[in-house]
């Protein structure tokens, strides 16, 4: 804007101004710039080096720039890897389906059944309260709760109703999909509520004035309406669960896999290469799968 | 006036440490300051240690700065990132404080630089395991990478490890012990007697093994051993044939449901136990005193194939010359002329220098931790806390006993990248 100003031309300055005279294309990309510069930095730059490291050689302690094939057959052609992918598929889809459902009724309840906004405010607040602790506290408490010796075994021993502990309630993918929902389940809560906040009331009104019951406001009109947010919801579970390795690693006890621990596992052994290599495919995935979402849901409505 | 005001100007706090330590430097170098020990406080030395958290204690580091004035900046880190950290950061640290077998990976990459054992006052001290891999004169040397095979190189430029001693040293041996299984006695209801007994179908869902590709394949080959259904050339350094069929193995007994889980640090082994998620695995023995002192009954076992033994040493950091390798040396010296002998001997652990431990330790504490004999009164740990009553017996026995019964030593294999990946199909499984 500065630029703009100073280049009105003034009479005796016509030469001097004419040398800050910006087209009005330069302006664009002079507003973009910051922006590019972050994310070609921080974002594209990263993914780049990634994406060639991918193809170098390596051995136990270093990488050999090159242009080898191999990091993407041996990851490409293994069954661990596509176990592995399926099973974190498989923790992405049952997470996924558990927190939408969650995640929409708590925000329908936030939005539709507190009165005063305030209310509202202060039950969101609350609802944001277990995320002050952090993400390993919050995960590792379950522990305790759910073992052979836990708070729920020792609870239903005592009480008579199962004579011999629950061994599949830790170190299992119940355990696993049990603490990711807990973990996640704010990042559907979140963007849903925002959505069906906008939804105008009056539009609820004239569903019911026009007879419809509420079980069909709620299909024809508030669900349709909440499509956005729960498209950005699901961007963020889906890309929260493909890329966790500590919750599975600590819920399942060791005993589950998942693509991020796979990638950790590489890189702890110092097989960069690999572990670049199994970035880029789960990039690839990501993107793939994100792009998915945007093609059902138009989330620009939201914005 | 005006030129010592220009010379104060010109000086600035690098240029002054530089010259502060040179001079130390030349100082020690000169063998002006001969005595013991010297106070390195003035020139303002630190030492930057990192290595697996066994023992990178905080004590240490206090009695270090007492003793000889040298700061110690100690970073603990897994084994895994350790061997990495040393390799492609070796700028960061002055001293590794590293595992033998990964001394035997990353010593090729030239980041560590041999000692001189004419300057190593406690080299005679030291245990013949670390010179000769026999600990008396008649025992058997152990299968893996025994702490020998990589403890000494031919000349101080080489990076190949020399067959027999030598004058350069790779690594100051520190700590070592001897790893068997842990058990919780009141939950397994009979006698533990064989590495095969964590296959027992009774202790279904109740055992684990440890899941550091490295150690873990170790332990699967002294229960593969022990159950008969194989006999390996070397446990350290298998042929792909026998890592298959190890790992065969394990993936057939994990989805029969054996393995209640597999832990990757200490503390989830504590967990792991006293919990009675699991009441059999592989354990290290400061992870079964924090059971016991829990007030949990936890038992070292020890087994009839023998243990599987790990050891580690402070190895000198290639960047380091003048003054600070000196005092590097000096706290090497420090470091094996007794009281952290003692204090490691005091957590179950073993000092590599036991002559100079001795002295540190009262009679009563050399008779249970080292002679295997029956307490006199309370076993106090370093810390203060009550570890063992008056009458207790160490498990497994005597130093003797238990480093004289050792049936391999944790290596590094030929195959290693291929171990590792079958290791991941294993835990994928």
């Amino acid at each position: 804007m500065a630029t703009i100003t100073s280049s009105e031309p003034v009479k005796g300055q016509a030469i001097k101004a004419k040398r800050f005279h910006l087209l009005p294309a330069s302006i664009s990309y002079l507003q973009a710039t910051p922006l590019t510069l972050i994310l070609g930095g921080f974002l594209l730059l990263p993914v780049l080096m990634i994406t060639v490291v991918s193809f170098w050689d390596y051995d136990f302690a270093q990488m050999y720039p090159d242009f080898v094939t191999f990091n993407y057959t041996e990851t490409l052609g293994s069954w661990v890897t596509w176990k592995t992918y399926l099973n974190t598929l498989k923790y992405a889809f049952m997470v996924w389906v558990i927190t939408l459902f969650v995640g929409f009724w708590v925000a329908y309840f936030l939005a539709f059944h507190i009165r005063t906004s305030a209310m509202q405010m202060v039950l969101f607040l609350v609802c944001t309260v277990p995320f002050l602790t952090s993400n390993i506290i919050r995960m590792i408490s379950w522990i305790p709760v759910l073992g052979r010796n836990g708070l729920v075994n020792s609870t239903l021993i005592s009480s008579r109703l199962i004579s011999e502990p629950i061994e599949w309630l830790l170190y299992s993918d119940f355990a696993v999909v049990l603490a990711m929902v807990h973990l996640y389940t704010l990042f559907m809560v979140t963007p849903i509520f925002n959505t069906l906040m906008r939804v105008d009331k009056s539009l609820v009104e004239a569903a019911r004035d026009a007879g419809a019951s509420s079980w069909q406001i709620l299909t024809n009109v508030i669900l349709p309406l909440a499509k956005p947010g729960m498209a950005i919801g699901t961007i963020f579970v889906v890309t929260l669960v493909m890329a966790d390795f500590s919750t599975v690693q600590v819920m399942s006890g060791g005993q589950s896999a998942s693509v991020a621990l796979m990638m950790k596992n590489q890189m702890s052994l110092l097989q960069y290469p690999a572990a670049a290599a199994n970035a880029v495919v789960l990039l690839v995935l990501v993107l793939l799968m994100v792009a998915g979402i945007l093609r059902i849901v138009d989330i620009r409505k939201e914005l | 006036m005006t030129e010592t005001k220009k010379t104060s100007k010109g000086i600035s706090r690098r240029a002054l440490l530089k010259t502060a330590s040179a001079a130390a430097g030349l100082a020690a170098g000169s063998g002006a300051i001969t005595g013991f020990p010297t106070i390195w406080a003035q020139s303002k030395i630190t030492i930057r240690q990192f290595g697996t958290g066994v023992s990178n204690l905080n004590a240490i580091a206090e009695k270090c700065k007492a003793d000889l004035g040298i700061t110690l900046e100690m970073t603990a880190t897994d084994s895994d990132a350790a061997a990495q950290r040393a390799v492609t950061q070796p700028n960061s640290y002055d001293i590794a404080d590293i595992e033998y077998w990964i001394l035997k990976k990353v010593y090729p990459a030239g980041v560590i630089q041999p000692m001189d054992v004419k300057k190593l006052k406690y080299y005679d001290k030291v245990v013949p395991l670390f010179k000769n891999g026999k600990l008396k004169p008649d025992s058997v040397i152990a299968q893996g990478t025994a702490p020998h095979t990589v403890g000494f190189v031919e000349k101080a430029s080489d990076k190949k490890f020399a067959k027999e001693e030598t004058q350069w040293f790779t690594m100051m041996p520190t700590i070592y012990n001897a790893d068997t299984l842990g058990i919780r006695p009141d939950l397994v209801g009979r006698e533990i007697s064989t590495w095969a007994d964590i296959m027992d179908p009774k202790f279904k869902g109740k055992t684990s093994i440890l899941n550091i590709p490295s150690i873990g394949i170790m332990d699967a080959a002294m229960i593969m051993e022990a159950m008969g259904n194989m006999k390996y050339a070397d446990k350290g350094n298998m042929t792909k044939a026998e890592i298959d069929k190890t790992i065969d193995f394990l993936i057939k007994a994990k989805q029969a449901g054996q393995f209640r889980a597999f832990w990757k640090s200490f503390d989830e082994s504590v967990n792991l136990m006293s919990s009675g998620e699991v009441v059999i695995q592989s354990m290290w023995s400061p992870a079964v005193a924090a059971v016991r002192s829990q007030g949990i009954a936890c038992k070292y076992q020890p087994l009839k194939e023998g243990y599987r033994s790990w050891g580690g040493g402070l190895g000198l950091a290639s960047h380091l010359k003048g003054a600070q390798l000196d005092a590097a040396y000096e706290y090497i010296n420090w470091y094996t002329s007794g009281w952290v002998g003692a204090y490691l001997n005091r957590q179950g652990y073993y000092s590599a220098a036991m002559d100079t431990a001795k002295e540190h330790m009262s009679a009563d504490e050399w008779g249970y931790w080292i002679e295997g004999k029956p307490a006199q009164g309370d076993i106090v740990a370093p810390d203060g806390k009550v570890m063992e009553k008056a009458g207790a017996v160490r498990d497994g026995g005597s130093f003797e006993e238990r480093m004289g019964h050792v049936a391999c030593w944790n290596s590094v294999m030929d195959e290693d990248r291929y171990m590792v990946r079958r290791w991941n199909e294993f835990i994928a499984a």
